[in-house]
């Protein structure tokens, strides 16, 4: 089975399912990808404040900020004298995972919220009505509602879709100066991840690890992965994301079983009379 | 400076991993009065049934006056209110908001016809076709937004899934109960005092057994901040009401003030749910604590480490 097997796509001819692999090995905190994400999608302004969080002054993805670079400082040992602390810094360029099992698309009452032909996830704002709940359905924070400028619809990342019709590659691998972020069909990538994490291991980066690769996990593997060196929460990411469809079935029944509660409680009232 | 060392409650900065829901009050407001006019809507089909024209009136005044706000409410909350119609160019099982637009859309149309019929003192047999209805759908009504909320990874609303469905249920039959019990002369009233005991009584279970079975740190949420404050006050209104329901509603003015205290606890109860989404939303471990436990009882990392235990496909 490979990754996005089982993914459905609507409408269209279905094209090689591509994808984000982003190697915070090799991050070295530029923040050119937030900037060329911004300029080429036109995200407006949305303020400017020190956070005091390291050099993260955005702090988070949201309807503005579409590619977002954590930076993460650490004590380590000095690699080159044994037994003496040092200092690491993990910087991670963060994205929409654009999931396999996409929670904001399956619980948007609009139909706003499509998958396009490369498998990619993505907003038609023109649908898009604010009402927020593919807010409470995105494991990782990542679509948001915009304020400013009384937009009042949900924002993500699309992944340059109409670069991708194109032909071209999105603005933020084109930006990155050391491919920590690179694009292409997806089962490339995958494959490329591996090699890649293997390789580091074997240089003795034992905590390399790949995140979201899989399609076992909770999302069926994601669009956007990365190559971790710590573990996911240090990134703001969550350990083991789901979908909340995986638990619909469920909810569905947890429903139906209170609703004939419902029925039968006012039922039972009604025995012996009025008075 | 972020730690490392394993059994370390990991975070980056303290900063929430999901993003906080964006509703207003407008929806805890509109979970109200949308469940009290489910369950009238079946309680007033009961009236029909059992001919308590009385309580059909009362049962039916609730519900249309539930029907009549909560369209405010919801179209109120929306980002570009302009643009709600466009609820109605799908529908999807896997969106229980969209499944409930349908729902309330049908509600809300034969619920009003039903008044409107009322009112007007015109065509009796579509007013009582229409309000039969609306009562098939008072429970899908009632119940839903429970299901609206559980499907989300905010962990107070996931994890309960399994009771969330009940606690709207019977906070929709308390309050109904209340609300009709408060505007039926006494002698018409008792279905109306007994769905209110019932329904008080199954959400004061409900709450407690949701809240205990979420465990820690989520379930922390229901003690803590408005969303504690707010479980107080409908734990206790609707303790008092429903005792006050069962001992002395048989007096016009007991039925009043314990109709009154099942309304407020319902009504609180639907405060309490929703500031605990965000609460528990804006709290990175109440995200990633249960999720690692899970991930442990799996016995499979949910990361796979290139050299560890799980090779990748």
């Amino acid at each position: 089975m490979k990754l996005g097997d089982g993914q459905r796509t609507h409408g269209g001819a279905s094209q090689r399912r591509l994808g984000f692999f982003t190697d915070t090995s090799i991050c070295i905190g530029c923040k050119a990808c937030e900037v060329a994400c911004k300029e080429w999608n036109l995200i407006p302004p949305d303020g400017l404040a020190w956070t005091g969080h390291s050099y993260d002054n955005t702090g988070e993805l949201n309807a503005n900020t579409w590619r977002h670079v954590a930076f993460v400082e650490q004590a380590a040992p000095d690699p080159l004298k044994p037994g003496r602390q040092d200092f690491r810094w993990l910087m991670e360029s963060d994205v929409c995972k654009h999931c396999t099992h996409a929670g904001c698309l399956d619980v948007c009452p609009t139909g706003a919220i499509f998958r396009t032909e490369f498998g990619t996830v993505v907003i038609q704002d023109d649908v898009c009505n604010g009402c927020g709940y593919c807010v409470t359905a995105c494991p990782f924070g990542v679509i948001d509602k915009r304020e400013v400028g009384g937009d009042g619809g949900m924002h993500k990342c699309t992944l340059c879709y109409d670069r991708l019709e194109d032909g071209l590659e999105p603005a933020c691998s084109k930006a990155c100066p050391t491919d920590s972020i690179q694009f292409g069909p997806l089962d490339e990538l995958v494959e490329r991840a591996r090699e890649r994490c293997g390789d580091l291991v074997e240089a003795g980066v034992t905590e390399a690890r790949l995140y979201l690769a899989d399609e076992r996990d909770g999302v069926g593997g994601a669009g956007a992965f990365f190559l971790l060196l710590d573990e996911p929460e240090v990134y703001g990411l969550p350990p083991d994301p789901v979908d909340p469809t995986v638990h619909l079935k469920t909810t569905w029944a947890a429903a139906a079983a209170a609703a004939a509660a419902l029925a039968i409680g006012v039922a039972a009232s009604f025995l012996g009379g009025a008075t | 400076m972020t730690g490392t060392q394993p059994g370390d409650t990991l975070s980056y900065y303290g900063r929430p991993i999901i993003k906080e829901p964006v509703w207003k009050p407008e929806i805890p407001l509109y979970f109200f009065f949308g469940g009290l006019a489910g369950a009238s809507d079946l309680l007033s089909l009961g009236a029909i049934a059992s001919h308590n024209e009385r309580l059909r009136l009362s049962a039916l005044g609730a519900a249309a006056s539930g029907v009549v706000v909560s369209p405010y409410f919801l179209i109120k909350d929306l980002g570009r209110p302009a643009k709600f119609v466009n609820m109605m160019r799908v529908f999807k099982v896997t969106s229980p908001m969209s499944v409930g637009t349908w729902i309330f859309f049908a509600e809300g149309t034969t619920t009003s016809v039903a008044a409107a019929c009322q009112l007007l003192g015109v065509m009796p047999r579509l007013r009582t076709f229409a309000q039969v209805v609306a009562g098939l759908l008072g429970p899908a009504q009632a119940t839903y937004t429970g299901a609206l909320v559980a499907q989300s990874v905010v962990p107070a609303w996931h994890e309960a899934r399994r009771e969330l469905p009940v606690l709207f249920a019977s906070s929709a039959a308390a309050s109904a109960g209340g609300a009709a019990a408060i505007m039926t002369p006494p002698e018409a009233a008792r279905p109306a005092r007994r769905l209110a005991v019932l329904g008080g009584v199954a959400e004061l279970v409900a709450a407690t057994v949701m809240e205990r079975r979420l465990g820690e740190p989520v379930g922390s949420v229901y003690r803590e901040g408005r969303a504690g404050a707010y479980a107080r006050w409908a734990k206790n209104t609707t303790l008092a009401g429903t005792a006050l329901m069962a001992v002395g509603g048989k007096r016009r003015v007991g039925a009043v003030a314990a109709g009154s205290l099942l309304l407020a606890g319902s009504l609180c109860q639907r405060f309490a749910i929703y500031h605990a989404g965000k609460q528990s939303a804006r709290n990175p471990h109440h995200t990633s604590v249960p999720q690692k436990q899970r991930a442990a009882e799996r016995d499979q990392p949910a990361v796979s480490r290139a050299g560890g235990r799980v090779t990748l496909p």
